[in-house]
């Protein structure tokens, strides 16, 4: 019950959050300022709606408690003080201004851990007590690199504007690069963190709130579809012990066959643009998997085509590991084999390079090779899920 | 918002600038001087400094002054000038920083306030 509660607190705090950060934002121009009233308020609501219940206006709620602990904590300071007396609920919210929030939190000035932890905050509406558990750090320290960050913003002039046109690009790659690195980080640690927030879904309402202010922006979209097709999976992901089931042993009834096509749709979409991307790639990859009836219906032909594109586009070891594998599938393990040779040793610390090496000499009739790069990996990863299958992989090789 | 722009340069850039021909130096100054002229609107100064070998460094926080010859830090990378100019927000600051072409690397630093 209380998970479903959390929940739905998360969801209602999420949607309103951010259009007040915005709006006070708009009446105080300081950036410091919107965020710690917004973090007050989020913090007020966590108290008394568990007990009070949701009350039938949240975001008006919110911005009460929002306003009067301005109006309290801003005595001194009349100029901002004569602004926030000015405001009215309800207050005007078009255009969205999330967006420009958003933009201000993921600038490129400000270090990757204090863009995703901001994001969270100021948008989302999470408390840094949240974030400092979902990112397993202690909450002092989160709570500095948020106030670092902020006083950043503030001392180093970062704007709260909409990049100009020429720069809207690399700025929109940065947020889709921050998006992506907090579905990650949620969608590695399902396991582990069971009692953390569930960043997946930030990560997922994030995008969609992108796509949805951004309708134009083909990798957008395929940021969205990427991160949908992998929820669509992840009844699958884990077996009644909660141990990791690989793609090619998962049970494709428990997909979401809705979801996989609602995302295949986005795809589509996206694709219309003709300026393909890495997220519309990544996606198309996983949709290929997602449609495909059953493990052997594959069609590994569009898929290492996939790669090549993708390869093209943004070059990279783990790309081509990946591709590798795709390779093993369509054209045999020799052939696989060989291009994971010419990895060894740009991936030689990356455990999945080993365990996939280590399947390719089973393949090719060379249990001990197998075990040993079993052994290799089990060595370099540090998730338990992963930890658990390797280790049943050596037993059994 | 006022800022100052410190240039770094680097060992390689100096090798580069060393191995240049005439006319291949006369481009390099051309593109430095272009960038003056472009943002002549929004600078307020500013200094190209000599090289670091002519550098001095007292510290002062070891009891009496301390006479070092050379910069403070040394490395590869050495401050070699700066200029301060007045844009609307880091943005902009950025934007500038982002074509100067007379050395590798740009620090940029808010003006917290003025001396004189």
């Amino acid at each position: 019950v209380s998970d479903a509660v959390d929940a739905q607190l998360a969801r209602v705090v999420r949607e309103h959050a951010g259009h007040l950060a915005a709006s006070l934002m708009h009446v105080t121009g300081d950036f410091a300022t919107a965020e710690d009233l917004v973090q007050d308020a989020v913090l007020a609501a966590l108290r008394h709606w568990p007990v009070e219940g949701i009350p039938e206006r949240p975001d008006a709620w919110l911005f009460t408690v929002a306003r009067r602990r301005g109006l309290d904590a801003l005595r001194r300071e009349h100029n901002y003080l004569a602004k926030l007396a000015q405001l009215q609920w309800p207050v005007q919210a078009e255009p969205d201004e999330r967006l420009q929030l958003i933009f201000t939190c993921c600038h490129p000035a400000l270090p990757r851990q204090a863009q995703i932890a901001l994001t969270l905050r100021v948008v989302c509406g999470l408390t840094t007590a949240q974030i400092a558990r979902a990112f397993l750090v202690h909450e002092t320290t989160m709570a500095q690199r948020i106030t670092r960050a902020k006083r950043k913003i503030t001392d180093a002039g970062i704007p709260y504007r909409m990049p100009a046109d020429d720069e809207l690009g690399a700025r929109l790659t940065e947020v889709l690069t921050v998006i992506y690195l907090l579905f990650n980080e949620g969608y590695l640690s399902t396991a582990e963190r069971a009692q953390s927030r569930d960043l997946v879904e930030d990560a997922e309402w994030l995008a969609s709130l992108l796509y949805e202010l951004m309708p134009t922006e083909p990798e957008v979209g395929g940021l969205l579809a990427l991160i949908r097709l992998h929820r669509a999976r992840s009844a699958a992901r884990f077996d009644l012990d909660g141990r990791l089931v690989l793609l090619q042993h998962q049970d494709r009834s428990l997909w979401d066959r809705e979801a996989i096509e609602g995302a295949a749709r986005l795809l589509a979409r996206a694709a219309k643009q003709h300026q393909p991307g890495p997220y519309q790639l990544q996606a198309a990859i996983l949709a290929c998997h997602a449609e495909a009836e059953g493990w052997h219906d594959t069609d590994w032909d569009q898929i290492v085509l996939l790669y090549d594109m993708l390869l093209h586009l943004a070059p990279s070891p783990i790309t081509r590991l990946n591709r590798a594998i795709a390779l093993r599938y369509r054209s045999g393990p020799q052939a696989a084999m060989a291009e994971l040779d010419t990895l060894a040793d740009v991936l030689d610390s990356y455990h999945l390079y080993h365990a996939t090496r280590a399947d390719l000499e089973r393949e090719l009739g060379h249990p001990d090779l197998a075990r040993a790069a079993n052994r290799r990996a089990l060595r370099l990863t540090a998730n338990p899920a992963e930890q658990a299958v390797l280790r049943e992989r050596i037993a059994w090789t | 918002v006022k800022y100052v722009l410190l240039f770094v340069e680097t060992e390689q850039f100096a090798n580069d600038l060393a191995a240049m021909g005439p006319s291949e130096r006369e481009r390099a100054y051309d593109r430095v001087n272009e960038w003056f002229a472009n943002h002549a609107d929004k600078l307020r100064g500013g200094s190209k400094l000599k090289s670091p070998e002519t550098a001095t460094t007292v510290r002062l926080d070891r009891g009496d002054p301390v006479i070092i010859d050379g910069p403070f830090v040394e490395g590869k990378e050495v401050v070699s000038g700066y200029v301060e100019i007045e844009v609307a927000d880091l943005d902009e600051a950025l934007r500038a920083a982002k074509t100067w072409p007379g050395c590798p690397v740009v620090e940029i630093r808010p003006v917290a306030f003025e001396s004189m």
